[in-house]
């Protein structure tokens, strides 16, 4: 059988590309995006712990992570969509309005 | 009856605080009518008290009646407590009469002014001050009414406070007197190191214990020795009393003749088993008391103002007060201020009377031949003049020659001959000032003229009376000459002030020592009258011959310029300059610094918020990495 | 069996989102993602939890990844953008992240030993799951329901058009 371990392996290489990919894009959208690719392996991890150790508590976190998870990506695209109304760009180059 | 004796000073003390609540509410009339009953009623006390004490002498002690514990810190503690014994029945019946006589003159004097009820406010807090000094039990008590008058005095001197020279005046008597109270501080507290308290028959048992050792008594005494300069205008912090002058008349009678420059006196007296315990300090206060007296009579002799030349003369006769001190004579100088009280205050009265006559005119170069016009006062002044010159049967002879006398008989011989050199000043400058005021040619102003009237009852009724004390106040206290017990005074004081050892004087030499005393004042009285009724060029000839002795004696010796420059004019500039670079750039740089280095801060911090999402994302990281890495390590 | 289906799906979640940073059009990044999250689908169905992998499914690779299609069609932004060049901070962050992977994977070592292999074929049924969350978990499900009506109602306010004056 899959040892559990191979499975928090892949969640923390899928954690630490979602953060290499927030650090080298430039645009608000794709760095949402790996947010989401975060939030994912962290269900991961979770998953794999609940199987090994038989808690039914790992699934019912995993689902409440999702939902809100969702919630959230609703109101962050909405904002996304406000930011480029005013500033016609998503390019976090040019978001610089709270400097200093 | 003597048990009454502690209400004293709280008379005059409850009249001052219904006068300073309601005071300017008050008529005229109700205020003077209050403030003289409550020093009148002071005085009847006074009397019950001394009659009781009369009646209750020998060995049962001193009276000491105790009000309540005041302070107790550790072994630190003072009562609030009065003694009645007849060192302080003396001041107390000094202190209240000749101040219940200056309260009425006050009446008439002040009428005109407008801040009348303040005036007597402040006397009356005086008296209360005043009071207290001499009915304390203990040093601390006394030291209490020491500063009351202090600031009574500042308060009365800088009373008409929008003159320039008043206020200025008033500040310098109080910073001069605060520098001899310094002394006094110290003393009192090594009272306190030696004795563990400081009331007077603790103190007087530890000198006579030995306790106290003569070294330390020397310390002890040379220190109250110099609040008592302070106080009482000796060598070198007299400089404040001239200047006083600027106050109204009445208070310089009453605070600067008779009772509050005595303090200093009456506090040596108090501690004559200290003093006598020191040769040394004894020494020193009789010399100090000697060059004192002769100093400012050179002083007086070329004054104008004729209230300057009153203020001269007090600073000698407090220098005579000093010498019989002294030389072992407490009771001889203590006499001295007891005669001194009634001539003096009359002196000062009279003087008040002159310039109230003249409509506020006090140079003496614009008065002469007033003897016409001022049939009361001429007169008053006259006995007062003739008393302070030391002729026979009036008091001021009986007094200065005990003192006299003592010194010689101890052996003092240079303080004597001092002494009577003061005394042939004093008898000089004294009548200089009468033949100027009232005899010879007239020189007054046109204005002045016009207006010139004898004072009213209510001020002339006071110098009567005291010109009649001043006649008849000596015979109590007679010479050793006719008969021991003649000395009705010197007895009478005798549970307080131990004569101190004294070398009873033969018959013969006594006699010579009057002689001698009485052509000393009248070789003065001689030359006054030759210089100014008889050939009046000779006062100018005599300038002009010697134009710098006139002057420096003129310029008082430059005694303030000196002390000006060399002290004042180095400690303003001296705290200008840690003005400048202490506090502007040490402690406000500290401050302004802080203020800087935070704003310096806050301005490197800010260049971490870039606005970049991204960086506020590696920071983030950092944090976390850092956070992880603690826990797990 | 079960091997070869967890490498595979493992490969090819890991392959996607490599090459879902490398992408610079928007739209192939959404859709590398959305192949992303199907394998994970497939990971989370392994590890004996059905229902949530067909949650996944549905929420993350359905409705999730539609909404960021259409925010991308709506910010029409054509060919994309390059990944960052600024040296510094690709070295800064790589190195950062260098050291938080080693930091995790330390942590996570001495719980590796510990876990047993997950047992075979016990996969928990939705009953189960409902059970759970319908009586231990009532009120943050409640609460949950709450937070996705706020959500909404305030997507919707935010980006509504003000009407112009």
């Amino acid at each position: 059988m899959i040892p559990a371990s191979y499975f928090f392996i892949l969640s923390l290489i899928l954690f630490v590309l979602g953060i290499i990919a927030f650090f080298l894009k430039k645009d608000l959208i794709t760095q949402f995006m790996a947010v989401e690719i975060m939030l994912n392996a962290a269900n991961l991890a979770f998953l794999a712990l609940g199987k090994s150790s038989g808690f039914l508590d790992a699934q019912v976190i995993v689902f409440f992570i999702m939902t809100v998870a969702a919630a959230e990506a609703a109101i962050g695209l909405a904002i996304i969509l406000l930011i480029f109304r005013q500033k016609k760009s998503i390019k976090t180059e040019d978001l610089r309005s709270m400097k200093g | 009856m003597t048990d009454i004796f502690w209400l004293i000073p709280f008379v005059p003390a409850l009249s001052t605080l219904i006068l300073v609540l309601f005071g300017r509410k008050l008529p005229k009339k109700y205020v003077s009518v209050q403030a003289c009953t409550a020093v009148l009623i002071s005085f009847i006390i006074a009397v019950i008290s001394f009659i009781g004490l009369l009646q209750t002498r020998p060995e049962s002690g001193p009276c000491v009646k105790s009000l309540f514990s005041w302070i107790r810190v550790g072994s630190f503690s003072a009562e609030l407590s009065f003694r009645f014994d007849p060192l302080s029945a003396v001041m107390v019946l000094v202190v209240t009469g000749v101040g219940f006589l200056i309260h009425v003159y006050s009446v008439g004097y002040m009428a005109q002014d407008k801040g009348y009820a303040r005036y007597f406010t402040y006397l009356n807090l005086f008296m209360f001050a005043m009071l207290l000094l001499v009915l304390a039990s203990n040093m601390v008590l006394m030291f209490v009414g020491w500063e009351g008058v202090g600031l009574c005095s500042y308060l009365l001197i800088g009373f008409w406070f929008e003159k320039p020279a008043a206020a200025n005046a008033g500040k310098k008597a109080f910073i001069v007197n605060r520098i001899g109270d310094a002394g006094f501080i110290l003393g009192i507290l090594f009272i306190f190191a030696a004795v563990g308290s400081s009331e007077f028959t603790a103190i007087q048992a530890a000198a006579g214990s030995g306790v106290i050792t003569p070294g330390l008594a020397t310390l002890i005494a040379i220190l109250l020795f110099v609040g008592a300069a302070g106080k009482s205008a000796q060598l070198p912090l007299y400089v404040w009393l001239p200047d006083a002058m600027e106050g109204p008349t009445p208070v310089s009678a009453l605070i600067h003749a008779a009772t509050m420059v005595t303090a200093g006196v009456y506090m040596v007296a108090r501690m004559n088993f200290l003093y006598t315990l020191s040769g040394a300090a004894s020494e020193l206060v009789a010399i100090v008391g000697a060059l004192t007296a002769v100093f400012a009579a050179t002083m007086a002799l070329a004054q104008n103002d004729i209230k300057r030349v009153l203020a001269y003369s007090t600073i000698s006769q407090l220098g005579y007060m000093f010498i019989g001190c002294g030389v072992g004579a407490y009771a001889a100088g203590i006499f001295h201020l007891y005669t001194h009280a009634f001539f003096k205050s009359l002196l000062f009265l009279a003087a008040g009377s002159v310039i109230h006559a003249l409509s506020g005119q006090q140079d003496m170069r614009k008065m002469g031949g007033l003897k016409k016009f001022l049939p009361w006062t001429y007169p008053a002044f006259l006995i007062g003049a003739v008393a302070i010159a030391g002729v026979p049967f009036l008091s001021g002879f009986f007094s200065k020659d005990a003192i006299l006398a003592q010194a010689f008989g101890q052996g003092h011989y240079f303080v004597w001959g001092l002494g009577l050199a003061g005394a042939v000043l004093t008898a000089f400058y004294i009548f200089r000032l009468i033949f100027l005021t009232f005899h010879g040619k007239e020189r007054l102003e046109p204005e002045a003229r016009k207006h010139l009237h004898e004072s009213p009852k209510v001020m002339t009724v006071p110098l009567a009376i005291l010109a009649f004390f001043s006649v008849v106040a000596g015979y109590v206290g007679l010479p050793a000459v006719l008969g021991q017990k003649a000395n009705v005074f010197a007895n009478f004081l005798e549970p307080v002030i131990k004569p101190a050892g004294e070398r009873h004087l033969m018959m013969s030499t006594e006699w010579r020592l009057i002689l001698i005393s009485v052509a000393v004042a009248l070789l003065g009285i001689f030359i006054a009258y030759l210089f100014y009724l008889g050939h009046p060029k000779i006062p100018q000839a005599l300038a002009a011959r010697f134009p710098a002795i006139y002057r420096i004696l003129y310029n008082k010796y430059y005694v303030d310029e000196i002390y000006d420059a060399a002290v004042v004019k180095p400690l303003v500039n001296g705290s200008k300059w840690i003005y400048n670079h202490f506090d502007l750039q040490v402690i406000d740089g500290t401050i302004n610094g802080t203020a800087a280095a935070t704003g310096f801060i806050g301005k490197a911090l800010s260049a971490l918020q870039t606005g970049f999402i991204k960086d506020y994302a590696l920071f983030f990281l950092l944090g976390v990495a850092i956070f992880l890495g603690v826990l797990l390590f | 069996m079960m091997n070869f289906l967890f490498f595979f799906l493992a490969i090819i979640c890991a392959g996607s989102v490599l090459a879902m940073i490398a992408t610079k059009n928007q739209a192939y990044n959404a859709l590398f993602l959305v192949l992303a999250f199907a394998c994970l689908g497939g990971l989370f169905g392994m590890l004996g939890a059905p229902f949530m992998a067909v949650v996944q499914i549905i929420i993350y690779a359905g409705a999730i990844m539609i909404l960021f299609i259409f925010v991308i069609m709506m910010i029409n932004l054509g060919q994309g953008l390059s990944p960052e060049k600024k040296k510094w901070t690709i070295i800064f962050s790589v190195f950062l992240v260098l050291v938080l992977f080693a930091e995790i994977a330390f942590a996570a070592k001495s719980a590796f030993s510990s876990f047993k292999s997950p047992g075979a074929g016990s996969a928990t049924s939705p009953t189960d799951l409902g059970r759970h969350l319908f009586t231990k978990y009532l009120y943050p499900f409640e609460i949950t329901s709450i937070l996705i009506i706020a959500a909404l109602v305030g997507a919707i306010v935010l980006v509504k058009r003000r009407e112009k004056e």
